[in-house]
C-alpha cells in the first residue's frame, strides 16, 4: 500500500491545481465531452495524456498529481486454484493502493472477503458493493479475476487526467448486438462516480436484477455493461497513443506468437503496446518472471524523462 | 555460433533482435551463406563444437584483429543484452588478460565460463588464446568447448573475471529467467546450481536488472524478452536498482570460491 499525506492547505491548492489541469486537457481531447446520448454508436478511445499536456505542469505539480491517482483492486479468485491468490497477491497486487481479494467461498489458508456466492454475476455484484462500501478515499477500482496480470502504474498513467468524479467504464471495448462491454478477462476500471451509480442501480430489480438474466445466459460482463448503461455509463476502450491495446486477454507468449504468425516485419513492434496494463492466461511462474521483466530487467542507460512519479512497494523483494 | 540447420529457426530471430546493437556480429557457421554465414574448417556437430569455436577466434584473429576491444561468443539460443554488456566491461581494460561470463568452479582450478551463457574476451585474451594454439600450448583435448576453452585461458594466463553486479546479483544466465526467479522453499542446491563458483542465489536475487544474457531461448522467448526488456515498461516507476549511486557490498564481491 502507498501512504499518502497531505494537509488541507495542500489539499485545497490541488484541488484547484487539478481543476487547471482539467481545462487545460478538456482542450485537448474534444471527443470526450459529448452527451450520453451520443454514445451509442461509437467505441469512445481513452488515451493517455500525451508529454506535451502534462509539461504543461510544474514538478511539484506532477508529484502530487502521481499520489493522487489511487487505485482499488478487486480481485476475484478461485478458491480451488490457491496459487493464483498468493501468486497475485506477491506480484502485481502489491502495486494496488489497496488490494482485495474476494472468493466464492471461504477455504483454509485463503485471506479473502467470503461472498458466500456461486453464481458469476452475483459474485461480481457483491464484490463491487463490498469494494464501494470500503473505498476509503480511494477513485479508482481496477476489477480482475486473479488470472490475470496487471502493472498498475500504467493503469494510473492512462486515468490520470481523469476525474473519477465522472463516470468512467474502461478496458477492452467489445461489441455484442447494440451492446457494448468491457472484456472481463482483460481487466475492467471503474471511476468511483460509475461504481457509485452502479451501486445505486443495483437496488432496481427490474432494470439491474441480481439474478434471472441468467435465463438469457448473458455473461456477468454483458449484465454490468447493461446496468451501467442504465445509469448513463458507457464502455470505453482504453489505448496508446498508437491505438494498440492496453488490456490483454492473452499472455505476452501468446501475442508475440499471434504477431510472427502475422509475419510482421518487426514481431514486438507489432505486438504489443509499450504501456499494456494487463495480460491474461499467464501461469504463477510467468507471473513471477514478469515482474522481473516489467519492473527490473532493463538495458542500462536507456532512460525515460516521465512526468509522473511512482515508487516502489515498501517491504517487496521481487520489483 | 550457429550452423545451416539453425539460420531460420533461431539464427533469423536473433538477427531481428540483439544482433544489430553489436557494434559487429558474425555469425560463424560450417557453410558460408548470404545469411551471411561465415564458413569456417569444420563440420557440424556438438562434438565439434570446440573445434568450431577456435576456429571462430582464428577467423577473428586473422580477418578482425583492430576492429574490436572485446570479442562475445554467444549461442544461437542465447539472448544478449548488449547495453549491459557493455556497461559490465565499461570498468575494464580491454588490454589486459580477462574474461567475463558465468563462472563455473569444476574441473578448472581457476574455474572458467560457461558457453552457454557468452562469454567475452578482452583483446589480450583472444591474442593469447591464438598464441596458445599456435604454440602448441593449448589443444584440443576435449569436445566440452567452454571447460576446454577455460583450461586454455588458464594455462596462458587470462584472469577469469566477476561478473556480477554492485549487488552480487549474476548478469550472466546458463538457464532462462524462470530457472532461477521462482521462489522455492529452502531445499538442498539443485543439480544446475552446483556447478557456480560463486555462492547462487535463487528467487529474485539471483539476476541483475542489468542481466547480460539468458540462455535456451528460442522463437517466441526472444521475442518475449526483447518485448520486456526494450519496450514494456511501467510508466514513471523509480526503479529500485541504480547501479551508479550504489554503495558497493564488499561481501559479494569478493572471489573467495563457496566450499561444499
Amino acid at each position: 500500500m502507498l501512504s499518502e499525506g497531505s494537509s488541507f492547505m495542500k489539499g485545497i491548492a490541488l484541488g484547484g491545481t487539478f481543476c487547471l489541469l482539467l481545462s487545460l486537457l478538456g482542450s485537448f481531447t474534444p471527443g470526450m465531452q459529448s452527451s450520453p446520448e451520443d454514445h451509442h454508436h461509437h467505441h469512445h478511445h481513452i488515451k493517455a495524456p500525451t508529454k506535451d499536456e502534462l509539461q504543461s505542469l510544474s514538478d511539484s505539480q506532477m508529484v502530487e498529481l502521481s499520489q493522487r491517482v489511487r487505485v482499488y483492486c478487486v480481485i476475484m479468485v478461485q478458491p480451488s486454484v490457491l496459487v493464483y491468490w498468493s501468486t497475485a497477491k506477491d506480484t502485481w497486487g502489491k502495486h494496488c493502493d489497496n488490494a482485495v481479494f474476494y472468493s466464492s467461498e471461504s477455504a483454509k489458508a485463503l485471506e479473502a472477503v467470503d461472498l458466500n456466492e456461486q453464481d458469476e454475476w452475483a459474485k461480481l455484484r457483491k464484490a463491487l458493493k463490498h469494494a464501494y462500501d470500503n473505498a476509503g478515499d480511494l477513485r479508482w477500482f481496477f476489477v480482475a479475476r486473479s488470472t490475470t496480470f496487471a502493472i498498475i502504474e500504467n493503469l494510473k498513467y492512462l486515468v490520470l487526467a481523469k476525474d473519477p468524479n465522472e463516470p468512467f467504464y474502461i478496458g477492452h471495448a467489445m461489441k455484442s448486438g447494440e451492446l457494448e462491454y468491457v472484456e472481463y478477462q482483460s481487466g475492467i476500471v471503474l471511476s468511483y462516480e460509475a461504481l457509485k451509480r452502479l451501486v445505486n442501480v443495483f437496488k432496481d430489480e427490474d432494470k439491474c436484477p441480481e439474478r434471472g438474466r441468467a435465463l438469457w445466459k448473458l455473461s456477468e460482463e454483458k449484465q454490468l455493461a447493461i446496468c451501467l448503461k442504465y445509469t448513463g455509463v458507457f464502455a470505453e476502450n482504453g489505448e496508446d497513443i498508437q491505438g494498440k491495446r492496453l488490456f490483454n486477454s492473452k499472455s505476452v507468449g501468446s501475442l508475440i506468437q499471434d504477431s510472427m504468425d502475422k509475419k510482421n516485419l518487426d514481431v514486438v513492434e507489432g505486438c504489443c503496446s509499450d504501456l499494456a496494463i494487463t495480460f491474461s492466461g499467464m501461469s504463477p511462474n510467468q507471473m513471477q518472471v514478469m515482474m522481473f521483466g516489467v519492473y527490473r530487467l532493463r538495458p542500462y542507460g536507456h532512460n525515460f524523462h516521465d512526468s509522473l512519479i511512482f515508487l516502489p512497494p515498501e517491504g517487496s523483494d521481487n520489483d | 555460433m550457429t550452423g545451416p540447420k539453425n539460420l531460420e529457426s533461431r539464427t533469423k530471430h536473433i538477427r531481428a533482435t540483439w544482433a544489430s546493437r553489436c557494434n559487429k556480429i558474425l555469425y560463424m557457421s560450417s557453410v558460408e551463406t548470404e545469411f551471411p554465414t561465415v564458413g569456417l574448417n569444420v563440420t557440424e556437430g556438438r562434438d565439434q563444437l570446440y573445434w568450431k569455436t577456435i576456429r571462430a577466434f582464428q577467423y577473428i584473429y586473422q580477418h578482425h584483429r583492430n576492429d574490436y576491444d572485446w570479442v562475445l561468443k554467444a549461442d544461437d539460443d542465447t539472448f544478449v543484452v548488449i547495453e549491459n554488456l557493455h556497461y559490465t566491461l565499461s570498468k575494464q581494460d580491454p588490454e589486459k588478460p580477462v574474461y567475463f561470463g558465468r563462472r563455473f568452479r569444476p574441473f578448472v582450478h581457476q574455474g572458467y565460463m560457461s558457453g552457454g551463457a557468452g562469454y567475452v574476451l578482452s583483446k589480450e585474451a583472444v591474442r593469447r588464446f591464438i598464441e596458445g594454439f599456435d604454440m602448441a600450448k593449448c589443444t584440443h583435448f576435449s569436445i566440452i568447448e567452454d571447460m576446454a576453452l577455460g583450461k586454455c585461458m588458464e594455462t596462458m594466463g587470462v584472469e577469469p573475471g566477476d561478473s556480477r553486479d554492485v549487488k552480487g546479483r549474476q548478469t550472466f544466465h546458463p538457464y532462462p529467467p524462470d530457472k532461477y526467479l521462482i521462489k522455492k522453499p529452502p531445499r538442498k542446491r539443485p543439480w544446475f546450481l552446483l556447478y557456480d563458483y560463486y555462492k547462487p542465489r535463487e528467487g529474485p536475487e539471483c539476476c541483475s536488472d542489468h542481466t547480460v544474457s539468458f540462455h535456451y531461448i528460442y522463437n517466441v522467448q526472444m521475442y518475449m524478452l526483447e518485448y520486456l526488456t526494450y519496450n514494456l515498461r511501467p510508466y514513471g516507476y523509480q526503479y529500485r536498482y541504480n547501479p551508479d549511486s550504489a554503495e558497493t557490498e564488499s561481501e559479494s564481491n569478493t572471489t573467495t570460491p563457496v566450499s561444499a
